[in-house]
């Protein structure tokens, strides 16, 4: 990150643990990252490796026995994982808007759209039930929703997946938030709907000034969608870089052995290289990279120190490998 | 929705035709009534001559065809001990046990609803564990041992409340009511709080899993992240969508009420149907079972139908064929 303004997000050594019967369990890590305003963040791993516990930990939406432990979350310069719930409560929607995975199951189905449009509306911006009526079908005909006027007053059963993914869209915008945290949007739909809803949510969040963080686990969503993008592994950012660097030239062995799990179009390579192994419980984490006993590049230093995050062209990766190498 | 009513209209009508053979069936399984109507010295004249005032010398045909026309109409027979129309004794007694059951039900819903939700939105509260481990005991306690003890305790300890009967009743034409006095009143409250607590527990402990179940849902976190004030989600949305199971079982609860009432009528002397029926069960008075047996089953057939009609008045899903 080059940039010189202030970051509209700042993570510090942030760290997310359990509380349970055996101990504390550390689900996330110490991570640390930045976001500029307006830019798309992804953030990839596998299933557990605390990507979405990191964005409901931002939202202040982490439930018991969750609980941040360790570092801090800055927004707008204000530190936020310290707030009350009613100022978290006041932020959430109105400045950090939030994007679930399942469009079937993330409206009330007792509500009309337009009732839950204009509910959030009138929490958090002070206009009269006419004049949010209003703003909400512009909202949802700005999300493409066919006919918005009569739509509006329909229950979400009478949508399919992919427009009420653009409900959840226009729900997560229409308080103007400078920040987004789409959660696995497109996970849920169609194959031949997702590409529609993420360039919508691109455009909307680029018309409305958002930055995004976008939690998936799909590499291609990622490299098609982000600036940049931010691997976790175990509950640490393995590698975070430059969507393009990270891409093309991965750094950290786990990136790489990602991106090669992707099938490529005439790439002559019949069978797609596979990560052996799995990633280790939060119970029996290994000594030193979490990492290690799947890596085919491992050595004693990786069984015995964690590798600290080290600053490589436009990002940081956090590898014994690069230790030598000048940044 | 039209087609759905009629459905089950019929297919009520065809659960009552099935207890009503039931019903009828009691006539010629226990004994004979003409026996226990009549003098042990009657001559055979005067037995043959009650027996066709019965109607007890046709076909079974016949006579099913004429106790279901009755019944349709209100008229089940002559109580054999009473010697009175059985539908005149029942709708005496009904106001009562209505205006029991109602109560009790009032009592069960404002105390229950509000008890579930608290305890859902504070589940590690030590008042919900209280509230928990005292539904436990609610649940589980015999609803006669309550009622003898809350009369052991208010009645005869403190002398606060009347231990029997149902006071002094106001006609207001064929319903007799006792809302409307205070000694009516001060005797409702036992036997509603008695026939009330099972189900102050059981909608409590209803309302609490159902709607933690709801809390847990997409939809209420999507709303929580919205940033909606912690009223509107769990009262505007939650609430809302935990009500639907709710419904179904405290009306079949509003059924099974008016059939426990017996025993809750048995412990207070409440002169509703329960003790007719007690009193009729121990007389072998047929005419009054049956007619009781029918009373009850169209009761809980129209319960399940309002049900099935609240349905569509919540959830748009069901109303709109989209």
């Amino acid at each position: 990150m080059t940039s010189s303004n202030t970051p509209l997000l700042s993570v510090r050594d942030l760290s997310i643990c359990f509380d349970t019967r055996h101990g504390p369990l550390r689900a996330v890590d110490g991570i640390t990252f930045d976001l500029a305003p307006g830019e798309i963040l992804g953030m990839v791993g596998e299933s557990g490796a605390g990507k979405s516990l990191t964005g409901t930990a931002i939202t202040g939406l982490l439930e018991r026995p969750g609980r941040i432990d360790r570092g801090e979350i800055r927004f707008e310069g204000q530190r936020i994982d310290t707030l009350s719930a009613e100022e978290m409560r006041r932020l959430r929607g109105r400045r950090i808007g939030a994007i679930f995975q399942d469009p079937l199951t993330s409206l009330n189905p007792l509500m009309t759209v337009g009732q839950q449009l204009i509910q959030t509306i009138r929490t958090h911006l002070r206009l009269d039930p006419g004049a949010a009526r209003k703003r909400a079908i512009d909202f949802l005909a700005e999300v493409g929703i066919p006919a918005p006027e009569a739509r509006i007053d329909q229950y979400p059963h009478q949508f399919s997946g992919g427009m009420r993914q653009r409900v959840v869209i226009a729900l997560a915008l229409c308080a103007e938030p400078s920040l987004v945290i789409a959660d696995e949007p497109t996970t849920a739909l169609d194959v031949s709907i997702q590409a529609q809803i993420l360039d919508l949510l691109k455009r909307m969040c680029r018309d409305h000034g958002a930055a995004v963080i976008l939690v998936t686990h799909d590499m291609g969503v990622i490299a098609e969608t982000a600036d940049r993008v931010a691997v976790m592994y175990s509950g640490r950012v393995v590698e975070i870089g430059p969507v393009e660097k990270v891409v093309r030239d991965p750094r950290h062995p786990y990136t790489l052995g990602l991106m090669q799990s992707i099938p490529r179009v005439g790439s002559g390579v019949q069978r797609l290289t596979q990560i052996d192994g799995a990633m280790p419980r939060l119970t029996d984490l290994p000594p030193g990279c979490a990492f290690h006993p799947r890596c085919p590049r491992a050595f004693a230093e990786c069984r015995a120190t964690r590798p600290a995050p080290l600053p490589v062209e436009g990002g940081h990766v956090a590898c014994h490998l690069y230790q030598g190498e000048p940044a | 929705m039209i087609a759905f009513i009629l459905r089950r209209l019929i297919q009520s009508v065809l659960v009552m035709l099935a207890v009503a053979l039931i019903a009828f069936s009691m006539f010629s399984f226990i004994g004979d009534p003409v026996n226990s109507m009549l003098p042990e010295n009657a001559s055979t004249e005067e037995r043959q001559a009650l027996r066709e005032q019965l109607g007890l010398d046709q076909p079974v045909t016949v006579q099913f065809t004429r106790f279901v026309t009755g019944a349709v109409q209100g008229e089940f027979g002559i109580s054999y001990r009473n010697k009175r129309p059985v539908s005149e004794m029942i709708a005496e007694r009904l106001p009562a046990t209505l205006e029991l059951v109602l109560a009790a039900a009032v009592f069960a819903l404002l105390l229950g609803v509000p008890m579930g939700i608290y305890a859902a939105l504070h589940p590690r509260g030590i008042l919900s564990n209280l509230l928990n481990v005292i539904s436990l005991i609610g649940i589980s306690v015999p609803t006669f041992v309550t009622g003898i003890l809350l009369i052991l305790v208010f009645s005869v300890w403190l002398n606060w409340l009347p231990s029997f009967g149902r006071g002094e009743t106001v006609q207001i034409g064929w319903w007799s009511t006792g809302f409307l006095t205070v000694s009516g009143l001060k005797s409702l409250v036992l036997p509603a709080v008695m026939l009330g607590l099972f189900q102050v527990t059981l909608i409590m402990r209803l309302v609490r899993a159902e709607m933690m179940e709801v809390l847990r849902s997409d939809f209420v976190r999507f709303a929580r992240a919205r940033g909606l004030t912690n009223r509107a989600v769990n009262f505007g949305h939650a609430l809302g969508n935990t009500l639907m199971p709710v419904i179904t079982i405290v009306g079949l609860q509003l059924g099974s009420m008016i059939a426990f009432a017996i025993i809750t009528e048995t412990v207070f002397q409440w002169p509703g149907m329960g003790l007719l029926f007690i009193q009729a069960v121990s007389f072998a008075d047929i005419p009054v079972m049956s007619a009781y047996l029918v009373l009850v089953a169209l009761v809980f057939v129209a319960i399940n139908m309002i049900v099935d009609l609240l349905y569509f008045a919540i959830d748009p899903r069901l109303s709109v064929q989209a």
